[in-house]
């Protein structure tokens, strides 16, 4: 049976994993392959690692460390952040990850998607999402530059259109990230990711909100997700990653042993 | 065992790193060709692919590794959609069948999974059969890492089985030729485990 996912994501900034709050006051906190070494021997299903200077600003990002996890991590990884260009998208590939993620530059060229799919094929391309839910219109809107609160937008996509957008245009995967719970480790937006899995077809992945084990549960049960990609709560200790899987295996989730 | 000559085709795919790097992780050296004759000398050969059939036929065929791989004798391990190439055809192209490169008989299908998500992303469940040479203890249910959307029905030449809204074949094997449809270079020990299998052959 298909295990349900947990994915750590990790945030990388100049070949270092960093934690800051709202994307400001960086904090080194260790060398990325021991760490993503460690994640994949506690039971990790997958890795994505976010550039997080890459999208915000316009130098050239050294990418040298997908080579350094490639080699000594055997479950898959994901390279997020910045990735604008085929050529980008080859070099990371052929480095050895699995997979590439866009958010804001496929938003700026929606045809990049097509392009991505078109050369490498459509498992490794993976289209992540910042949704923000406008209370006063209450509708789910897609949200630009997130890396950047200097640049962040709202687009003219509401969510649910986007999602369907990228899926026509070769999408293989969507990471969903519910804006409104980030950081908030108060549970995933399940009313959000319900109503986003009604219309995708390709492995929904839900991002934003998980505080404890009870959320992961929820949101595999209710919205029906794929995976489940979590930061805080793995990078602090406060969900160790065994006693999560254990845990899902107890509520008769299917997951990897 | 004597140090084993390691080649692995280059396909001009993108998953050939990680293949290698996981290879190398085993303590072995390995090469990536496209030269015949480095191809047609090794003592194991793996022939990765990620992508489209279409454009990996296109690719060995421009590379002239047609004939090549079809008259290799020593153990040849297809991965992914090395796999699906091993086999007589691939409907993935949507004007017409795809040729692959015939060496085990069966064809490559678009996966009628009712309403669950294709690409089937993700790790699940392997069944081997019997006495599966490259299943040598490894637990029957192991998890394998799989990203495809196409798969080979189940025949005689399936060598392991799985499920995801239908039974298709996760690994094939006839004579000398081996394919999996699963990514052993990402599935964590039993990926490993299946890959020193193989290398011992």
């Amino acid at each position: 049976m298909l295990a349900r996912r947990i994915i750590p994501c990790l945030d990388v900034k100049d070949g270092k994993v960093v934690k800051g709050v709202k994307f400001r006051n960086h904090e080194i906190i260790g060398d990325i392959v021991p760490l993503a070494q460690q994640y994949a021997e506690q039971g990790a299903d997958e890795l994505v690692f976010y550039d997080i200077t890459a999208s915000s600003d316009q130098r050239v990002v050294d990418k040298s460390w997908v080579t350094r996890i490639a080699q000594v991590i055997d479950i898959p990884f994901c390279v997020a952040g910045g990735i604008k260009t085929i050529e980008e998208a080859g070099k990371i590939l052929e480095m050895g990850a699995d997979k590439i993620s866009v958010n804001s530059p496929a938003l700026a060229d929606p045809e990049l998607i097509t392009r991505l799919h078109d050369t490498f094929g459509q498992q490794c391309v993976v289209v992540g999402i910042d949704s923000f839910y406008n209370e006063e219109t209450g509708k789910y809107q897609v949200h630009q530059y997130t890396g950047d609160e200097t640049r962040t937008q709202v687009t003219a996509w509401q969510t649910a259109d986007w999602v369907k957008e990228v899926q026509q245009r070769g999408a293989g995967e969507i990471v969903l990230n519910c804006m409104n719970q980030d950081g908030v480790r108060k549970g995933y937006d399940i009313a959000q990711l319900s109503a986003i899995r009604k219309s995708c077809s390709v492995p929904l992945i839900a991002s934003g909100g998980a505080g404890e084990s009870v959320h992961f549960k929820d949101v595999f049960e209710q919205a029906d997700v794929d995976g489940a990609l979590a930061a805080s709560v793995f990078h602090k200790g406060i969900i160790p990653i065994p006693v999560l899987k254990a845990y899902l295996r107890t509520q008769n989730i299917a997951i990897r042993d | 065992m004597a140090t084993q000559n390691i080649v692995i085709v280059n396909t001009g795919c993108a998953n050939i790193s990680s293949v290698k790097f996981a290879v190398e992780r085993l303590g072995n050296q390995v090469t990536v060709s496209d030269d015949l004759a480095i191809i047609q000398q090794a003592d194991k050969v793996f022939l990765p692919g990620v992508g489209s059939a279409n454009a990996a036929m296109a690719s060995i065929e421009k590379k002239q590794l047609i004939s090549c791989i079809q008259g290799l004798t020593q153990p040849v391990l297809g991965i992914c959609l090395g796999m699906q190439l091993m086999v007589e055809k691939s409907e993935e192209s949507l004007s017409d069948n795809t040729p692959c490169l015939g060496l085990i008989p069966g064809q490559v299908k678009r996966m009628q999974v009712g309403d669950l998500r294709l690409p089937h992303m993700g790790w699940n469940t392997v069944t081997p059969v019997a006495d599966a040479p490259l299943f040598k203890g490894i637990d029957n249910q192991s998890y394998f890492y799989f990203v495809h959307s196409f798969a080979v029905a189940i025949s005689e030449f399936t060598m392991a089985s799985c499920q995801y809204g239908m039974d298709f074949s996760a690994a094939l094997h006839k004579d000398n030729f081996f394919g999996v449809q699963f990514h052993p270079e990402r599935s964590s020990d039993a990926g490993a485990h299946l890959l020193k299998n193989f290398i011992d052959l």
